[in-house]
């Protein structure tokens, strides 16, 4: 498993191509690669930027089903999330940004698991597997 | 942070992103092509994107706001080269990139612009 500090910008854009190799040597499809990475890239962000930093773990996974996929979690220990489905609708946002970073990452994967509670950090952990 | 250069090819600003976005170096890019803008009376602005590998909400959003500015400066805004995977991702993403245009390649780019090159 690789954990990968985030911290800036420049980290972000680390945990992306992380999770970009480790997705192609999983034998997602290009498709499934652009979405896994994009989401990962959402998520990093909030973590940087609502969390104020955290850490990403980036891991091959193998289903059940035999089935080869990539499981990426981020946490923070920010200042959490109060209201987890509120959080989760499109458009909204406590930021500047458009509000779809979240709804929008969890559209782009096949598992998503978002944890939080005041004061206490956020984490969320997503899957994509191959198809 | 890594900076986009900015080409002006006659009357046509023309940016090519060749390096993995981070947040800064979009805003910077942002800013840089404003002054651009305001410097050389460019009426238009082509933004290569055949080697970006994602378009997040971020990004998408200051692609957005490009487009936007542009129009205060009286120039068009032209997205070319977009890959196939991002233009899927985007959309299940929930981002349509209104009020920017798009053409396949920047030779179609710049036949939209009027050939203002």
């Amino acid at each position: 498993m690789d954990e990968l500090p985030i911290a800036s910008g420049d980290d972000v854009v680390r945990v992306r191509q992380r999770v970009r190799v480790v997705a192609a040597d999983s034998g997602l499809s290009l498709v499934d690669q652009t979405k896994l990475v994009t989401a990962a890239s959402e998520l990093a962000r909030n973590a940087l930027v609502y969390g104020g930093g955290g850490t990403a773990r980036i891991e091959a996974v193998t289903s059940a089903a035999g089935r080869a996929g990539v499981r990426v979690g981020f946490s923070d220990d920010g200042p959490g999330i109060a209201d987890l489905d509120l959080a989760l609708t499109d458009g909204w946002t406590t930021g500047s940004g458009l509000g779809l970073g979240l709804s929008g990452a969890r559209r782009l994967v096949d598992e998503f698991e978002l944890t939080s509670k005041p004061g206490r950090g956020t984490s969320v952990v997503v899957i994509k597997w191959s198809r | 942070m890594e900076r986009v250069p900015i080409l002006k090819l006659g009357r046509t600003l023309f940016v090519s992103i060749q390096i993995d976005l981070q947040d800064d170096s979009v805003m910077r890019l942002q800013e840089d092509l404003a002054a651009e803008l305001a410097a050389t009376g460019a009426t238009g602005v082509i933004i290569d994107i055949t080697a970006v590998e994602i378009v997040d909400s971020f990004i998408g959003r200051m692609l957005t706001m490009i487009g936007s500015i542009s129009r205060l400066f009286d120039a068009e805004t032209v997205l070319v080269g977009m890959r196939p995977a991002v233009a899927i991702t985007l959309t299940e993403l929930g981002l349509s990139l209104r009020g920017v245009r798009t053409a396949l390649n920047a030779e179609k780019g710049l036949e939209l612009l009027g050939g203002s090159a």
